[in-house]
């Protein structure tokens, strides 16, 4: 199903992020949001199973929360989208639901 | 587009307000409109019209207030969830023997229908919580 995902959580806290990618079906997006934005980061753990991601899911990265933490736009995994609230906006409204992994 | 918004976590607290916030004022300005903004568990906190931030940091509960007065969005906030944390208003408060109620103009104690409701008539329901 068309559907957004939104992940705020950092993947070294929980396993929120795994889940969602095991559990997302192929035209879902992701958008990364809050502590959530450090998923994207190139270069960690995690990396590899974003890369792999990025080949059945569009994903995306909320700039604002990328910037208050501090984190360089030019560390952002290649495929991944980075978006600013606007997009937020658009994102919620073109998919048909919109599930937000808390 | 009709928006419903859900908010579980209290301000200050992580960044679901402050990031439910930053989300309306963007569909505002896209033109959409927010059918209602409900307030759940902890999140009924961002009600309390006597929180005092410091005069150099945000002032959520006064945010959701003007942005609901200058576009007249409906703030609920869960009656059961809010009678649990001391968020009352003049009726809840005189019903349950309390001697002062505290939530902020623009805000409106109700119950989880109207959290049902927004899921019926809006378009999207977007959950903002911790």
């Amino acid at each position: 199903m068309n559907m957004l995902h939104t992940i705020n959580k950092s993947p070294f806290e929980n396993s929120t992020m795994s889940s969602c990618i095991a559990m997302c079906s192929q035209d879902s997006s992701i958008l990364f949001i809050e502590d959530g934005v450090i998923s994207v980061m190139k270069s960690t753990k995690f990396s590899e199973l974003i890369e792999n991601a990025l080949k059945e899911f569009k994903m995306y990265v909320l700039k604002p929360d990328l910037e208050a933490r501090g984190l360089s736009l030019n560390n952002v995994i290649e495929g991944v989208e980075i978006v600013g609230y606007d997009e937020f906006v658009d994102l919620t409204t073109e998919h048909k639901t919109v599930q937000s992994w808390l | 587009m009709k928006l419903g918004i859900l908010i579980n976590e209290g301000p200050y607290q992580h960044q679901a307000s402050d990031t439910a916030l930053q989300y309306v004022k963007a569909a505002l300005k896209k033109g959409h409109e927010i059918y209602r903004v409900f307030f759940y568990n902890d999140g009924v906190n961002n009600a309390t019209r006597l929180a005092t931030p410091p005069q150099d940091d945000r002032n959520i509960t006064k945010e959701w207030a003007s942005l609901a007065k200058d576009h007249g969005i409906d703030l609920v906030v869960c009656v059961a969830a809010a009678q649990r944390r001391g968020i009352l208003d003049k009726g809840e408060a005189e019903r349950n023997g309390k001697d002062s109620d505290n939530i902020e103009d623009g805000f409106r104690i109700s119950g989880l229908g109207q959290l049902v409701e927004a899921g019926i008539q809006a378009d999207r329901l977007i959950t903002f919580g911790d």
